[in-house]
């Protein structure tokens, strides 16, 4: 298929059976459109005025105008425009590489649009988030602390994605990893430093990956919908460390805030000079390379290549569908509870109320903004910290820290679009009279 | 005794239908939008969008009609990105959901943090039904509600009437069976994708107002507490049927109010539990749906997530 011509209608526009033949019959061209036109326009008058009628009380734009006008005058219901979508001959490598600039460069305009509308001047509010967030050692050091847990979770639920295997639980399974590596902590706060944090960290991984693997048996076995279980495990995740800190485990002398005593200093992760950057960085950027070897040089990393992209070649080449969901979720999980692990160790030394502010649901965004490639992945998770802190920074100026979730969402939507139009090509057409759109239509489906 | 019991049924009842109806509306959404083909997962974000656009206009306005109509046009809004993204860019509909969700997560935040704690000039208020509110239990559980609860009783039989009886609902799902086989009848898929998921939207961003201007009634940050998700987990549930997921929506409404019952007499199971029992219904009941319906895919629409592309 070289040629991929197709129309959208917009609510004005009405293609009618007519040219749907013309495109169907192909290079036979006005001609076969013409001998198409009584055909069509039969099928469509058997039930043509009752639909038509039907369409138009449901806001239905698709056009049974023309068959319930009998099909008699299709260059009326032609007139209009329409959106032609049609796959670019060849994508140019240069639009390709440009696409996300652009694209990130839109989604700031949107958002600027939408700052200014709600009252707030764009430029000043883009200055302070960037000077927030870059402009400053506090603020670079905060960045990293905040692409930290970021750079796990992503790399965590990147695996997952490679196989199509969405795990949205990556929130849940920080929560679940902080809450285990916070019970070793409390539980023997007198075992030397570097046993206590081996301990934790493996406590860490093992709750994550248990609570992936509560989605990844029902999904193996039954082929259960793997988004919504874990997504609502990350409600249960939160609500139980909830019931920890604001119950049993809250801290005595904690003036009745919900967090746990702190840890004792055997617990701490150790941080790089008198800054906040901790270990969990260097547990990430190991993470990083190490899925990066493991998905590109060895035999596992393949079948999970394979069976995300092609599935039914896996199957027949023998690969084990359900026995990959469990493992490979198992270390999604995993890594998102280390990410709970290092947050617990490294930067609260003490489990408390809210200790992801959704770093799962940032990783999500994240990983497909950097097309599940690892070091894209580490250069993204920074940007993404500093896009947090960055909301955080302008908050002091009364300008909601939403806004850096409402710029994450977008920016995502506005990349995958900008992809997509490096791939295809958008025209809005004038449609005139069914000769002309015969004309217009025949000479592109010639080739294909 | 038996007259308190019997009155703590009711309200319990009572109050499962309204904890209901935003779960309603918006698998309704679900269910129009997936019957054409098109997996819409931004309905947690497109809840919370609807929920708080409609309150911010109630407020400017003192309208409670202008508030739906502005949350079934922001829903709308949201679903026709979402429809350009996937049916025309052919961006995988997951992903684009997801984007949806925390994007309609983050507007929704940035828009109301004004009114966050404003009271709303107006709000719902129950309307009883002359004549059939005098039904036993029933009249006081269905027939004792707001105009909205009411308006989704004829939405779930209008819809079910529109699927099963009318031409155009059959063309809507032949779209989302075989967009192939509807092509070739004539019927233009890219529009009927782009019509039922704009309207989708609408009925989520409607659900959505619900909880601002009737259950609440006022705007939370995240008020929606994935109620979103729990929707199009009924979608499963109900196999694509509107009037199991009237079923459904009331079933999950009452574990929600149930619980809320629970932790206003005082037992002793600390409320965090009860708070999570509808994430872990929601678990249960879709394995348990899944399982039943396995390998027959019982009422999913056989081209579900799969973008069309014309040869």
């Amino acid at each position: 298929m070289t040629e991929d011509a197709r129309k959208v209608t917009t609510g004005t526009a009405a293609p009618t059976g007519a040219t749907r033949a013309a495109e169907a019959e192909g290079p036979t061209g006005a001609a076969g459109a013409a001998g198409a036109v009584g055909g069509i326009g039969e099928v469509r008058a058997a039930g043509g005025t009752e639909e038509a009628g039907a369409a138009g009380s449901t806001g239905e734009a698709r056009a049974a105008g023309g068959a319930g006008a009998g099909g008699a005058a299709p260059g009326r219901a032609l007139a209009g425009w329409s959106i032609k979508v049609e796959k670019r001959p060849e994508i140019s490598p240069f639009w390709m590489a440009m696409a996300p600039v652009i694209s990130v460069a839109m989604a700031l305009v949107c958002g600027g649009i939408f700052l200014r509308l709600t009252g707030y001047d764009p430029f000043e509010v883009y200055r302070l988030m960037f000077k927030g967030a870059f402009g400053s050692r506090y603020g670079l050091v905060e960045t990293v602390v905040k692409a930290t847990p970021i750079l796990l979770a992503t790399i965590g639920v990147s695996v997952a994605f490679r196989m199509l295997l969405w795990n949205i639980g990556a929130e849940g399974q920080i929560y679940m990893g902080a809450f285990a590596a916070s019970w070793v902590a409390l539980s023997h706060p007198g075992w030397p430093p570097f046993v206590l944090l081996t301990a934790m960290f493996i406590a860490g991984a093992v709750a994550g990956a248990l609570w992936a693997l509560l989605p990844a048996l029902p999904r193996a076995i039954w082929g259960v919908n793997e988004i919504i279980t874990t997504l609502m495990l990350n409600y249960v995740a939160i609500y139980w460390v909830d019931y920890l800190v604001y119950g049993p485990w809250k801290d005595p002398k904690g003036f009745n805030f919900p967090l746990t005593p702190q840890f004792s200093n055997a617990a701490w992760l150790p941080c790089l000079g008198n800054t906040r950057i901790h270990l969990g960085l260097v547990f990430g950027l190991v993470a990083a390379v190490a899925v990066s070897v493991m998905l590109s040089r060895t035999r596992w990393g393949y079948e999970i290549r394979v069976i995300g992209e092609n599935p039914a070649a896996a199957r027949y080449a023998g690969m084990n569908i359900p026995r990959n969901v469990v493992l490979v979720m198992l270390l999604s999980g995993a890594i998102a509870g280390i990410a709970g692990m290092g947050e617990v160790a490294g930067i609260t030394h003490r489990l408390q109320h809210g200790i992801s502010p959704g770093y799962g649901y940032t990783a999500i965004i994240v990983a497909w903004l950097a097309k599940l490639n690892p070091a894209g992945i580490v250069v993204t998770s920074f940007l993404f910290g500093g896009l947090l802190v960055a909301g955080y920074a302008v908050q002091i100026f009364g300008i909601p820290a939403d806004i850096a979730t409402m710029l994450q969402g977008s920016l995502l939507f506005f990349v995958l679009g900008g992809e997509a139009l490096a791939r295809y090509r958008v025209k809005l057409v004038r449609a005139g009279g069914p000769a002309g759109r015969a004309a217009s239509v025949t000479p592109r489906l010639g080739t294909g | 005794m038996e007259q308190t019991a019997m009155a703590f049924v009711t309200s319990v009842l009572a109050a499962a239908v309204a904890a209901g109806t935003p779960i309603l509306y918006a698998a309704l959404g679900e269910v129009v939008t997936e019957r054409s083909g098109v997996l819409n997962l931004s309905l947690e974000g497109t809840m919370l969008v609807g929920a708080v656009s409609g309150f911010l206009v109630t407020v400017r306005t003192g309208s409670l009609a202008a508030g739906v109509v502005a949350a079934a046009v922001a829903g709308g809004l949201i679903a026709a990105l979402h429809a350009f993204l996937t049916v025309t860019l052919k961006v995988n509909q997951v992903v684009s959901g997801l984007s949806l969700t925390l994007f309609g997560t983050g507007v929704s935040g940035y828009l109301g943090k004004p009114v966050i704690g404003v009271p709303t000039p107006v709000s719902f208020k129950p309307v009883v039904v002359p004549g059939l509110a005098r039904i036993p239990v029933l009249g006081d559980v269905l027939f004792n509600q707001d105009i909205l609860v009411y308006a989704s009783y004829v939405l779930v039989v209008a819809l079910w009437f529109f699927f099963y009886r009318t031409r155009p609902g059959l063309h809507m799902q032949s779209v989302g069976e075989s967009p192939e086989t509807a092509d070739a009848l004539g019927i233009n898929v890219f529009a009927t994708r782009y019509a039922y998921t704009i309207i989708g939207g609408m009925l989520t961003g409607i659900g959505g107002s619900y909880l601002s201007l009737a259950y609440a009634p006022s705007w939370i940050e995240y008020m929606t507490a994935g109620r979103g998700w729990i929707a199009i987990a009924l979608v499963i549930f109900a196999v694509w049927n509107p009037l199991r997921a009237m079923l459904g929506a009331y079933l999950f409404g009452g574990i929600d109010a149930l619980g809320f019952r629970i932790q206003v007499l005082g037992a002793i199971i600390p409320s965090f539990f009860l708070k999570m029992m509808p994430y872990i219904f929601t678990i249960a009941v879709l394995i348990f749906a899944t399982a039943r319906s396995r390998n027959y895919r019982i009422g999913a629409p056989a081209a579900l997530g799969v973008p069309y592309e014309r040869e």
